[in-house]
């Protein structure tokens, strides 16, 4: 094993860990804003608007995140979108599936919450605004937790595809620095305890969370 | 007159629930609904708290005409309601439960809302449990909480459905004991409740609903010492036995 020349390559891998970590971070807030307002919209069964929001959620349920890459980013630029960098591209892509999941599983906290409580809610004249905002969603947040970490985990793991449509993000470069000193293992190796060491601590999280709704 | 219902009727598909109810209620009166599940008591109390939207039929209550089923302005409180299962909010304590809506709908301020509140709580002896969640209450506990939740919107109109029937029986005493008070305290009450010893003692007036409709009423004592119809008298017998 050569360690010398993985250090002289470690500033790509650092790189592309920064870009990891910075994409990550954009799509996780993205994403489960647009999920929380999908979930909520198809949840409060607004008519029309949840229904064209069901066609949105099935299609990027329905098809893999590395297609709709692809897609989203070899499609922008053939219909003369050429401002579309692989960062967007990547940033909506992911934004687009993550979103179409993380609104399944909001959608599904809410319908969790007995309507009964929308009936104390009614007959002591709070709105249904307040009722939603202070009534539902906390309680629709408790249970969805962890489960939302758990797809916040898939998330990380999933930014790993934007190498294929050339985001230099730590697959992507690590690709370049195992053709750089030619030590594929050692550099997989060390690519995959970098997730590691980002996704662990979130399952922690999720399953102290767990723990906690539970009592 | 708090409630004036008549000819209230409502089907759930093929089922007709409610054959034609007429009902009035007069201030401070407590009018306890008795009779077998599924007779429409409950459907009846949901359709004035404007939960169920009657199919044909008047209502007014407290002042305010139904249109299509549905109050035409919202009673804001002024009409209160407990549930058999509690129906707190779980995320909240005891005092945010009772707060709440004098907060968000009575606009009070926090310190306002907040005296109130516990004043409400001590009502029905539970000042100490002001900061517990509805998970460290017991459910006679929450059922008082709930109750104190309604109240302290100083409802004119409060509306028990079957409130003590999901209740462990010793903790049925507590919640009965807060009824009783609240029954002698003059407010109107409309009561369905499994509860005859509650119907007997504490009520101004008792229905016994069959099939969809109010089949007889009366005063307990008629009602109970001498029922007219012999499907109250065969209800009370089974009731009887079973409290034997």
């Amino acid at each position: 094993m050569n360690l010398g020349a993985l250090l002289g390559s470690s500033g790509l891998l650092w790189s592309g860990l920064l870009l990891t970590v910075y994409l990550s971070a954009i799509t996780i807030v993205t994403s489960t804003v647009l999920g929380a307002v999908v979930g909520f919209v198809r949840a409060s069964r607004v008519p029309g608007l949840s229904a064209i929001l069901r066609i949105y959620v099935e299609l990027f349920r329905g098809t893999p995140l590395l297609v709709q890459l692809l897609f989203i980013y070899f499609g922008a630029a053939y219909i003369g979108m050429g401002w579309v960098t692989t960062f967007i591209g990547a940033v909506v892509g992911l934004t687009l599936y993550e979103g179409a999941i993380c609104s399944e599983i909001f959608r599904a906290g809410v319908e969790a919450v007995p309507p009964a409580q929308h009936e104390a809610a009614h007959i002591l004249g709070i709105s249904k605004w307040d009722s939603a905002v202070r009534i539902i969603m906390p309680q629709a947040l408790r249970v969805t937790m962890p489960a939302l970490i758990g797809q916040e985990i898939s998330l990380v793991k999933d930014t790993s595809l934007a190498a294929v449509i050339g985001f230099a993000e730590l697959v992507n470069q690590s690709q370049a620095v195992i053709g750089n000193i030619n030590q594929p293992m050692l550099v997989l190796t060390v690519v995959g305890a970098l997730y590691f060491i980002i996704c662990y601590p979130m399952s922690v999280g999720a399953r102290r969370l767990e723990r906690k709704a539970a009592r | 007159m708090i409630v004036n219902a008549s000819n209230i009727q409502k089907a759930f598909g093929d089922a007709q629930v409610l054959k034609g109810v007429s009902l009035e209620v007069d201030a401070g009166e407590v009018v306890v609904l008795i009779g077998a599940s599924g007779s429409g008591k409950s459907t009846m109390l949901r359709i004035i708290a404007g939960l169920e939207h009657a199919d044909e039929g008047q209502l007014s209550v407290c002042g305010t005409p139904f249109a299509h089923g549905k109050p035409t302005s919202p009673f804001n409180g002024r009409v209160g309601m407990v549930f058999q299962q509690f129906n707190l909010f779980p995320h909240l304590s005891a005092i945010e439960n009772v707060t709440i809506a004098l907060r968000r709908v009575k606009h009070l301020s926090k310190p306002q809302a907040e005296r109130s509140g516990v004043a409400a709580l001590e009502n029905v002896g539970l000042g100490h449990k002001a900061k517990s969640y509805p998970s460290q209450l017991s459910g006679g506990q929450q059922q008082r909480v709930a109750i104190a939740r309604a109240l302290a919107m100083e409802p004119d109109l409060m509306l028990f459905d079957e409130a003590t029937s999901a209740l462990d029986p010793e903790l049925v005493g507590e919640v009965m004991k807060v009824m009783r008070g609240l029954a002698e305290s003059g407010m109107t009450m409309i009561v369905v409740t499994h509860e005859m010893e509650f119907a007997r003692k504490a009520a101004d007036r008792v229905l016994f609903m069959d099939n969809g409709v109010i089949l007889e009423q009366g005063k307990p004592t008629e009602l109970f010492e001498s029922p007219r119809e012999d499907r109250t008298r065969q209800f009370l017998q089974r009731v009887r036995g079973a409290e034997d």
